[in-house]
């Protein structure tokens, strides 16, 4: 079917690395190479049936893969519309979909030959599946974490140091996630022979947005069938919470050319989508750029000076995302919308008392923008929602915001 | 012929080597750093690096990120580091005046805009860091068009296959990067950078200029010796940040500058 595959939206990036005009390789020439001889090798592991048998042992006995697709009743007779499912990825080994792309990155720089693991973490979900991975396989490992992160992600950053990996405060620039992928690149720039940098996002220079995607896709794809096992049919509309957008490009990829599936991307609002941009909704809020190897809508200044985000999960805190879903924003085939501070944090306590998951704060985000539109829908109209992550590290953050007095030493 | 092209061809008739150095456009302000900068000629300096501030400077070490931050609080902006430039050409027409920095802030600008307004300003040639020969016609091939020079950074990880992609739009100089690494952080040694300029050498006319990790006039001269010349940046940008006088940040460049025209 020549004509269907001509239009399909699954053929990207390019040989460029690009998705549109968004993505590329805007990397110092240090590092070029490097990132030539990774896309040599990821294609190469790509259709190499050894590659994915690997994977799949792990996803199944490390990761516990696949995770459960989940009818959320009390939920859905709560919001009293459209019926409601959850994949549930925050019952992955180490509590986020993150291990999922981290274990395709790892199982590559082992065939590499790279012995040494570098990454960044922004709420320190990445940087404790990294850790893990590198722990299972004997790798060393080296985190780069904003200061400011260290601080409010404590006992992540302890999870990691048990794991044995090296955590490194970002102090340069304003100490944060977007600070310590800076640090991470200049990390790789000094140690190009033994070092593997996983971004643990689908952003970054060409080939990790396409990369990570592909690892993150598994989430999709079970979706895909668990919901035929369910329903008999896909669902009417998906929502995913973004901040680099991860978690968000797995279930959608997938899904791209299945015209009657609505896509839907929830941003970090923080209090509010306004000029004072205390948010991290780059798509809402931001236009497009060149940051961290890939040109994709950042939060700048008038003069193209990257601006801080804002948000109270500290997942979603980065000033820019996926190349891809940049693309799939400006040709219309996902809509992407923003999510306040406020909203999700109701959205949290409401998923705790009517389903009896304590759900991360980023998935918090997607759950508060179904619970917006589910009671305007019929119930007929099925509705699948990622969630992505756990929220034991975020009970802190939460209790804080309530009101509610907790030492993180008790 | 360029502003860059005459000074290479000057500098070799003397039978001389080459001295660039880099400072920040607005570090520690605009007033002071357009001081030095009109002074740097009279230091001994041919080419003047010029940086443009960027919040996210990832090729860089703490020194000139420091530089670009303190700039940037002061309200640098790329309109004012054109400015800079524009001033300096009021008394010097014939020191090449190099732009570097990041893309982002040139592209919030607008390719075309931007080198128009380069031009006019008196720009002779850009170093973009996060531009390599695969993103090429995204401002190298408009930026020649423009009769503005686009200088290549080649790098210790710029294999004999790689080196043809990397010279084929390149003008004006080479620049070597002379360690894996950012800007002031390891030393540069000139034993491992002879080798490695005579194999580029073998494959360009262009000169080739040596920087990263270099921050005395001996390591000047000796990184000079085995180039057609030497950068220095975070050690000039390193007295700027200590606050020394104009005048000191000048007899400091000028004994950088004495090292390498003795080589």
């Amino acid at each position: 079917m020549p004509n269907e595959l001509f239009n399909s939206f699954m053929t990207g990036p390019d040989e460029d690395g690009r998705f549109g005009k968004f993505g590329g390789r805007f990397v110092s020439e240090t590092l070029m190479p490097l990132i030539l001889e990774l896309e040599a090798q990821y294609e190469n592991a790509k259709t190499d049936e050894s590659f994915w048998a690997e994977m799949n042992d792990l996803w199944t006995h490390y990761v516990g893969r696949p995770s459960p697709l989940y009818h959320a009743e009390r939920l859905t007779e709560h919001l009293g519309g459209a019926k409601i499912y959850m994949k549930r990825d925050e019952l992955n080994h180490t509590g986020a979909h993150k291990i999922n792309n981290v274990l395709g990155q790892i199982i590559l720089a082992r065939r590499m030959g790279k012995t040494r693991i570098i990454a960044e973490t922004g709420a320190g979900q990445h940087g404790v599946a990294t850790a893990t991975v590198c722990a299972k396989f004997g790798l060393k490992c080296v985190v780069y974490m904003g200061a400011h992160d260290v601080e409010r992600q404590a006992p992540n950053v302890f999870r990691m140091k048990l794991l044995g990996a090296e955590v490194v405060p970002v102090t340069s620039g304003r100490g944060t996630l977007k600070d310590a992928m800076n640090d991470a690149l200049r990390d790789w720039v000094t140690n190009v022979r033994d070092t593997f940098y996983c971004i643990g996002t689908v952003a970054g220079p060409h080939p990790y947005p396409a990369m990570v995607r592909d690892f993150q896709s598994i989430i999709g794809k079970e979706t895909k069938q668990q919901m035929m096992q369910a329903e008999g049919r896909y669902p009417d509309t998906i929502i995913a919470a973004i901040g680099g957008g991860s978690n968000a490009m797995g279930l959608f990829y997938p899904f791209l050319d299945d015209e009657g599936v609505d896509i839907i991307g929830v941003e970090a609002g923080g209090k509010g989508v306004n000029e004072k941009m205390e948010h991290c909704a780059s798509l809402t809020g931001g236009r497009p750029g060149v940051l961290h190897g890939n040109r994709t809508y950042l939060l700048q200044d008038n003069d193209g000076q990257i601006l801080e985000g804002f948000s109270i999960s500290a997942g979603l805190d980065y000033p820019g995302i996926g190349p891809e879903h940049a693309w799939l924003h400006e040709i219309g085939r996902a809509k992407y919308v923003a999510i306040t501070d406020a909203e999700a944090l109701e959205a949290f306590q409401l998923c705790c008392e009517k389903e009896g998951i304590i759900p991360a704060l980023e998935p918090s985000h997607a759950l508060a923008y179904v619970a917006k539109i589910a009671p305007e829908l019929p119930a007929d109209h099925i509705i699948c929602m990622n969630m992505c992550g756990r929220g034991d590290k975020d009970v802190f953050t939460v209790a804080k915001a309530l009101g509610f007095g907790m030492s993180e030493a008790g | 012929m360029t502003r860059i092209a005459r000074t290479f061809e000057a500098l070799k008739a003397q039978n001389k080597k080459a001295f660039v150095s880099y400072i920040m456009a607005g570090d520690p302000d605009f007033e002071t750093a357009l001081e030095i900068m009109k002074g740097l000629p009279d230091a001994g300096v041919d080419v003047i690096e010029l940086g443009l501030p960027f919040t996210d400077p990832m090729a860089d070490g703490p020194t000139i990120q420091l530089a670009g931050q303190r700039a940037l609080e002061g309200g640098m902006t790329l309109e004012r580091t054109l400015e800079t430039v524009r001033v300096f050409r009021e008394d010097n027409d014939k020191t090449p005046i190099v732009l570097m920095g990041y893309y982002n802030p040139i592209y919030n600008c607008g390719v075309d805009q931007f080198l128009t307004k380069a031009k006019e300003a008196g720009v002779d040639g850009l170093i973009v860091v996060d531009l390599p020969p695969e993103e090429d016609s995204e401002l190298c091939i408009p930026a020649l068009a423009a009769d503005i020079d686009f200088i290549r950074l080649a790098t210790p990880t710029t294999d004999d296959e790689r080196l043809p992609r990397v010279l084929q739009n390149t003008s004006g100089f080479v620049y070597y990067v002379s360690i894996t690494g950012i800007t002031g952080a390891a030393e540069a040694q000139a034993k491992d950078v002879a080798p490695e300029v005579a194999r580029i050498k073998a494959a360009t006319d262009l000169p080739i200029i040596v920087g990263f990790g270099i921050n005395t006039a001996e390591k000047s001269k000796a990184i000079a010796e085995v180039a057609d010349g030497a950068v220095v940046g975070s050690a000039i940008v390193s007295k700027i940040a200590a606050g020394d006088a104009p005048a000191d940040v000048l007899t400091f460049v000028k004994n950088l500058a004495d090292g390498a025209h003795q080589a």
